[in-house]
């Protein structure tokens, strides 16, 4: 048996009367009294408090192309300026996605490594066997807390917190500051489609800001039920649903993520694909009713199975259901009538474009 | 006043003569939580006891709801098309889903009372 690992922040969640359930190996709050809907609203339009505790963090030191780190993801490293992120893909030799993740350019020889909570144990393996000799390489998710407040109030709770302005840090840069007397990141990313932060802090002072953070009346906890449909408003893939080793950026729809100019595993797999033509790739659409796509419903187009759906919600923001899914490529041309299916349920859904919601105050 | 019945899978449903006016109760609503749609089932559709009736779906799951009775569909209430979250608002009372015409009185024994209902999630 595989005991679940907890956040130093389960007894706040205990205490919130947060509904718990498993996520990627980790006990989590799926959502907290007032419910997901409710969670939705708030960080849509005030500011959302997320536990991220769980997601791994690496830390590499080094020479960024000596070490071998600029050649392991579908993006340069090198290139990223010091206090600047970017976000891209580990893939395997089939160009299947290991892990999708951020790296933090924290200074000329160093970087840190964000990815997935379930993929993080692998991922620090795969990596490590592909770097040289000479870099330093560590896991430091057991020592790293990760509080993410996000919303369109998040900008003047998190200056309000600091004592500092903090609106020249502009989309996918971050700042290295004080945090309750500890060094902290202050990173200016999300998952959520509004203006956001991710704020990394030694792991044993996330209750603390956890704390602090909630003293102010425009911020409130939010659950991974809430984090799912915000993410899903805005078309951004879930690792374990829309992206897996067998599924490549290119079939995902991410190939903007994937750049030809770097040499990585699984390249010439993306090579091979984009030349002999995708046989499946990513089609958003719209549910004509509030009727709620799941992960791994069919897609019918016509008569013809097209597919299968690999994240599906109800958007409160547009108020029916909405799902991304993998279908052939001739199904996802926009306005492209759908059925989605599944046992005896039949959603009539229309292909549309991304994000579904566009009103989010990510880049304000 | 008409006395409430439950099943095990959460189901309410009121008897009045032989007009039965099912829901599901203020437990599974809680437990599905924010209700997002429900498929009501079609006027004059005939369903057997413990058989599918109609559909409900919350941010979380989808779920089948089922006659408490059998019988066959009166009426529905259509308000559920544009409010769902009436099922959480108030699930044992504006939320009923649909009214039937009941064919078997005699099915109630198969069902609890408040207190057994009480008891049975309990143990759950």
């Amino acid at each position: 048996m595989e005991l679940l690992r907890e956040t130093p922040l389960i007894g706040r969640h205990r205490e919130q009367k947060a509904l718990l359930a498993p996520f990627g190996g980790w006990n989590m709050p799926i959502q907290y009294e007032g419910g997901i809907l409710a969670e939705h609203r708030w960080c849509r339009e005030k500011a959302a408090l997320f536990d991220i505790c769980h997601m791994g963090e690496f830390l590499y030191r080094g020479d960024i192309v000596g070490g071998g780190l600029e050649d392991l993801f579908t993006f340069s490293v090198a290139s990223i300026p010091e206090g600047r992120s970017r976000y891209g893909f580990l893939l395997n030799e089939h160009g299947g996605v290991i892990d999708d993740l951020i790296v933090f350019r924290l200074a000329r020889d160093e970087a840190m490594i964000v990815v997935n909570a379930a993929t993080a144990a692998n991922d620090f393996g795969v990596i490590g066997t592909r770097l040289k000799a000479g870099a330093q390489f560590s896991d430091i998710s057991n020592a790293t807390g990760k509080l993410d407040p996000q919303g369109p109030l998040s900008r003047d709770v998190v200056t309000d917190l600091l004592g500092r302005n903090i609106s020249s840090i502009p989309y996918f840069r971050f700042i290295t500051t004080d945090i309750l007397g500890s060094k902290a990141i202050v990173s200016r990313t999300g998952y959520t489609g509004e203006l956001g932060y991710e704020i990394f802090l030694p792991l044993e002072k996330t209750v603390d800001l956890w704390d602090k953070l909630l003293k102010d009346p425009r911020i409130k906890p939010a659950g991974l039920g809430a984090r799912d449909l915000l993410r899903l408003e805005v078309g951004y893939s879930l690792y374990g649903n829309d992206l897996d080793e067998t599924i490549t950026p290119l079939e995902a729809g991410l190939g903007g993520f994937v750049n030809f100019d770097s040499e990585f595993i699984g390249k010439d797999a993306l090579l091979r694909q984009r030349s002999t033509g995708l046989k499946r790739t990513k089609v958003s659409f719209r549910v004509g009713s509030r009727r709620s796509p799941r992960h791994n419903y069919e897609i019918w187009s016509g008569d013809r199975n097209a597919g299968i759906t690999t994240s599906g919600g109800f958007s409160p923001m547009l108020g029916c259901g909405i799902g991304i899914g993998l279908v052939s490529p001739d199904a996802t041309t926009v306005g492209t009538e759908l059925d989605i299916r599944h046992e005896n349920i039949r959603m009539p859904a229309t292909a549309c474009e991304l994000p579904f919601y566009r009103g989010g105050s990510v880049r304000k | 006043m008409p006395k409430m019945h439950y099943t095990k899978e959460h189901e309410w449903v009121k008897i009045d003569g032989n007009i039965a006016t099912v829901g599901i109760s203020d437990y599974a609503a809680h437990q599905l939580g924010d209700i997002t749609f429900v498929e009501l089932p079609a006027k004059g559709k005939a369903v057997k006891q413990f058989e599918v009736l109609c559909a409900i779906e919350s941010v979380k799951a989808a779920s089948d709801i089922y006659a408490p009775v059998s019988g066959t569909v009166l009426s529905v209430n259509d308000a559920l098309n544009t409010r769902p979250e009436l099922v959480n608002e108030s699930p044992e009372e504006a939320a009923w889903m649909a009214t039937m015409k009941m064919t078997d009185p005699s099915e109630v024994a198969k069902l609890m009372s408040r207190e057994q209902y009480d008891e049975y999630r309990k143990g759950l």
